[in-house]
């Protein structure tokens, strides 16, 4: 018995008060990013409150919190959805050039052009969306996808001149959110193990071939979680959406037209500089609504990422 | 037991059979970028647009059948692929050398002294001016607002992040670690305009409703940064090895001083490449500041009280309210924007550069 | 293998020493093969001959550019970037670094077992068996299959072990045990060439013990060469061994001398390789 006795006076021998200062010093930050992240959660429920259950007398428009916020949560997963859907697999094939088919010093280049736009301001990509993009597909591809696939849901109704549409806004997110799918993915394939690499080859595999074998197997949790985080990024975006969208009250599906569901970021950005009153706490409301959203999606991503391997090829 | 293992006896196909000369997949390319061209410009004038994909398809589609024909399946399979990683790059890279192209065109116009020099409080004179089309009215203010609101910011998120992730790798074990982990990676997450909520509710329920200052909106962004900040100084410092630690305390050497003195001197390069990197991530925030900072029209030095402009927030308003006519408030909006890019993409260098030059030697 | 190369390290420049031995029928013949990482000139001026159906060993101090040299022969030495080779290598007299040569399908008929067994990780037992073979059927039917797996892993002498456990993932065998399955992977699509890198040195005696008696069967059917820092092994399994050196570090490692294994370690014709084979450096 007289060993652990002997180790705990060791361990608990006096630190200096110094020593004491720095490690309560660090605990105590740490406390506060826990406190600052509860803080969140609380302010907005506590400030979102009365926009929810609040007297809708108050608000503009005589709709319920969840009447209000219903069309706001469509837009905002049907965008990011949009988004998604055009940027994973363009995010992939760019993440293979870069890792396994440019030339190794171009790869390099590439690869901090990626990082670089990851970080270009959203209101830039806003601003060229509407000057560049919208314009472009509303006068080449909007009125003939009108014409030739309106029998698809999607694309009916009538095709908007001014190009501000759900297609518009999704594809330039998708631009904005192709560069972290990029990194991330470029990143695990990068990885892979050089010895698994050269097994396929050796095989007598194709560089397509060694790609399905090895990279691929090897990297898909990682593009998986990379989607994921890009979602996220997608649902809060804010600036672009709202530029860009031209927003309409309801649940509208068709991607051509100048009727939309916003997004709840871009409704907020939208409307909170003029609003007053109750509407204010409803809004702050919609964001608490945002927050638990991608919250979902970003614990989803995590779960993804620490499973590993996503099963063996049968 | 292994005489059932029959071995090639004489293997017929040569090593050459079927392997495409270099030249076809070159002859493609030029036949498919000549239809494109061609076939374009005959139907619908010239339209670049237009051409790259027609010629792009067609090449696809014409190297992956001789591939097939003279080669085989695998082949062509392969031809193919690559055909298509390198149409998809291209692809992305068409839009995004468009934002940069788009960005210093029409930004360049309104770098003048005036942009530098001038805030939104406008004379008559220059009212007037403005009627007849001409540059007016500057940024002097967003550019203020934005180095104050990011500089508070950065007063909250670095000590804070620092700390914090001085604490995960040097002291945290158990469950508050575990915690702030997962909490830091939630963070990560946040949008940014619910940042700016959080800010906004904070501020409200201690200084009354409505109120809007330059504080408030470092308060949103330092939401946004720490998280960075934690993260890149958390494996910063993880990459110190354990030996320069130890090799410390065995002199008897206290703990805090192992920390400040080899510790963080080790990692610092890192660390403020890191912080770096976090600046240029939330100094183009525009949703948080929006519903935090507002706009004003003016210099307001002061972040305790009034609103506050930065370089984004001015972008976005004189695109949306550009004023009479738009020209001039899309311009100086174009400017802002220029101003943005240039910033991020200073600091993006700056960071590269830093963790080339500090790099301590013997750390990889 | 104590080391002393500073000591008696002899001015090796003469050429190449060969063996009067006539009698081989070569599948692969190498001509005045230079390789080169870049710039870097690693391996000068091999010319050798590999024996049908029988086992060739590599030796030589490491650094000397025996896995360099091997993974030429197949040319899995270009996948190293900007990696590459002047000189003449034949397969059946057919040069394999002719431009209008695929190196697909030089590997396929070269297979390779390297040092790391490296099976596929997210893969069975039986999908890494068959992983080669995937690449070429369009459709494998299930009792071609089976057979195939079979087959390899019984030439690969894992059969017995691991018939009871094909689905799990390959990593979940043991060392020696996944060097196997390599085996039983390269061999599965039938190539004429085995080469192998070390691929015992990452094994404890027993496994190495198991490997070596494979290949004591698989020469019957394939020709092996082998690259092995342990001359015992050498001196154990092969038939004809090559000793190749390096003057100094930075050097281009180049061969001294090749000849039928038990002349060179009894009677090799240059003061390099008995100093080597006896010990005295390496
Ligand atoms: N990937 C590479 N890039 C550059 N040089 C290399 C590479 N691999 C090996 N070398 C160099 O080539 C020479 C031969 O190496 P290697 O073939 O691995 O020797 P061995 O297998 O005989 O130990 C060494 O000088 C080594 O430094
Ligand atoms: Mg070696």
């Amino acid at each position: 018995m007289s060993q652990p006795v002997a180790q705990e006076k060791i361990r608990k021998a006096p630190t200096s008060v110094p020593d004491r200062l720095f490690s309560s010093l660090s605990q105590a930050s740490a406390a506060t990013i826990l406190l600052l992240l509860s803080g969140v959660a609380f302010f907005l429920t506590v400030v979102g409150w009365s926009g929810i259950f609040g007297d809708i007398e108050g608000m503009s428009g005589s709709d319920s919190f969840v009447e209000y916020v219903g069309p706001l949560v469509f837009g905002t997963v049907y965008a990011a959805t949009l988004a998604l859907l055009i940027a994973t697999p363009l995010a992939f094939a760019v993440a293979l050039f870069i890792s396994h088919y440019a030339p190794r010093r171009l790869a390099q280049t590439l690869g901090y052009v990626v990082d670089l736009l990851a970080a270009i301001p959203s209101v830039v990509f806003g601003i060229w969306g509407i000057t560049v993009v919208a314009p472009l597909l509303s006068k080449n591809v909007y009125p003939w996808a009108n014409d030739n696939l309106s029998f698809i849901p999607f694309f009916s109704g009538t095709a908007s001149t001014s190009g501000r549409t759900m297609l518009t806004a999704g594809m330039v997110l998708a631009m904005m959110i192709l560069p972290i799918i990029t990194a991330i993915s470029r990143e695990v394939f990068l990885q892979t193990p050089r010895l698994h690499e050269e097994a396929s080859l050796a095989l007598g595999a194709t560089k397509w071939e060694m790609i399905r074998q090895a990279v691929i197997p090897y990297g898909r949790s990682g593009v998986i979680s990379g989607a994921m985080l890009g979602l996220g990024r997608a649902l809060g975006e804010t600036m672009a959406v709202a530029i860009i969208l031209s927003p309409s009250d309801g649940y509208f599906w068709s991607i051509l037209t100048n009727q939309n569901s916003n997004t709840i970021a871009s409704n907020i950005a939208l409307k909170f500089p003029e609003a007053y009153g109750l509407d204010v706490n409803r809004l702050i409301a919609t964001g608490l609504v945002l927050f638990l959203l991608s919250f979902g999606v970003n614990m989803l991503a995590r779960r993804v990422a620490n499973s590993g391997f996503s099963g063996a090829a049968g | 037991m292994t005489a059932t293992m029959s071995p090639p006896q004489s293997q017929v196909s040569s090593l050459t059979t079927g392997k495409m000369h270099r030249a076809i997949p070159f002859a493609i390319c030029v036949f498919s970028i000549a239809v494109g061209v061609v076939g374009v410009y005959s139907i619908g004038g010239f339209k670049w647009g237009w051409m790259a994909i027609v010629a792009a398809h067609l090449y696809l589609l014409l190297v992956t059948i001789a591939s097939r024909v003279i080669e085989d399946r695998r082949q062509a399979t392969d031809r193919a692929m690559r055909t298509v990683m390198t149409i998809a790059f291209t692809t992305v890279t068409i839009p995004l050398i468009s934002v940069f192209w788009k960005v210093i065109a029409e930004g360049a116009s309104r770098f003048d002294r005036k942009f530098f020099t001038g805030s939104m409080r406008i004379t008559p004179e220059d009212m007037l001016a403005q009627m007849e089309g001409a540059a007016v009215g500057g940024a002097l203010h967003a550019m203020a607002g934005t180095l104050i609101i990011t500089a508070i910011a950065g007063i909250i998120s670095v000590p804070l992040g620092l700390l914090t992730a001085i604490y995960l790798v040097e002291y945290g074990k158990g469950k508050l670690a575990g915690a702030v982990t997962r909490m830091v990676d939630v963070m990560t997450g946040i949008p940014s305009i619910v940042a700016g909520l959080f800010a906004y509710a904070l501020f409200e329920l201690f200084l009354g409703p409505g109120t809007r200052s330059g504080l408030s909106g470092g308060v949103a962004l330092s939401l946004l940064m720490t998280p960075v900040v934690v993260r890149s100084s958390e494996e910063m410092l993880r990459l110190v090895p354990n030996e320069l630690r130890e090799a410390s305390l065995a002199l008897g050497v206290a703990k805090w001083r192992t920390i400040l003195k080899v510790v963080l001197p080790t990692a610092i390069a890192g660390i403020l490449t890191g912080v770096t990197l976090a600046v240029a991530r939330v100094i183009g925030e525009t949703a948080p500041l929006l519903v935090t900072a507002g706009v004003a029209q003016g210099i307001n030095l002061n972040p305790f009280s009034g609103r506050m402009t930065t370089l984004p927030v001015f972008s976005y308003y004189e695109y949306v309210q550009p004023g009479v006519p738009p020209e001039t408030g899309i311009a100086r909006a174009w400017g802002a924007a220029l101003m943005l890019v240039m910033i991020v993409a200073v600091l993006f260098t700056a960071a590269r550069i830093m963790s080339h030059v500090l790099k301590p030697k013997g750390l990889k | 293998m104590t080391a002393n190369s500073e000591i008696d390290m002899p001015a090796q420049t003469a050429g190449t020493t060969h063996s009067e031995e006539t009698s081989v029928e070569p599948v692969i013949a190498v001509n005045n093969l230079n390789i080169y990482y870049d710039k870097f000139l690693a391996v000068r001026d091999v010319t050798m001959e590999i024996a049908s159906r029988s086992i060739t060993a590599l030796i030589g101090p490491s650094g000397c550019g025996k896995s360099t040299f091997l993974r030429s022969l197949n040319r899995m030495h270009e996948v190293i970037p900007k990696a590459h080779v002047d000189g003449v290598v034949q397969l059946n007299g057919e040069d394999i670094y002719r431009p209008d040569v695929d190196p697909v399908t030089v590997r396929r008929r070269i297979g390779m077992v390297f040092q790391r067994p490296n099976p596929f990780p997210t893969m069975s037992i039986y999908e890494n068996v068959l992983a080669g073979m995937r690449l070429n059927a369009n459709r494998l039917s299930k009792p071609d299959a089976d057979e195939i797996v079979e087959r390899s892993l019984t030439g690969a002498n894992l059969w017995g072990e691991v018939k009871d456990r094909l689905d799990n993932p390959g990593s979940s065998l043991s060392g020696g045990q996944q060097q196997r399955l390599c085996i039983a992977r390269a061999i599965a699509v039938e190539p004429e060439v085995l080469l192998m890198d070390e691929p015992c040195s990452a094994l404890d005696p027993i496994s190495t013990m198991a490997i070596e008696a494979l290949m004591e069967q698989l020469k019957d059917q394939f020709t092996i060469v082998i690259v092995t820092h342990n001359m015992q092994q050498a001196a154990r399994v092969s038939e004809r061994t090559a000793f190749f050196n390096i003057d100094e570090p930075g050097q281009p490692g180049h061969i001294v001398e090749m000849d039928l294994t038990e002349k060179m370690f009894s009677n090799p014709q240059e003061k390099a390789t008995s100093d080597y084979v006896t010990g005295r450096f390496g």
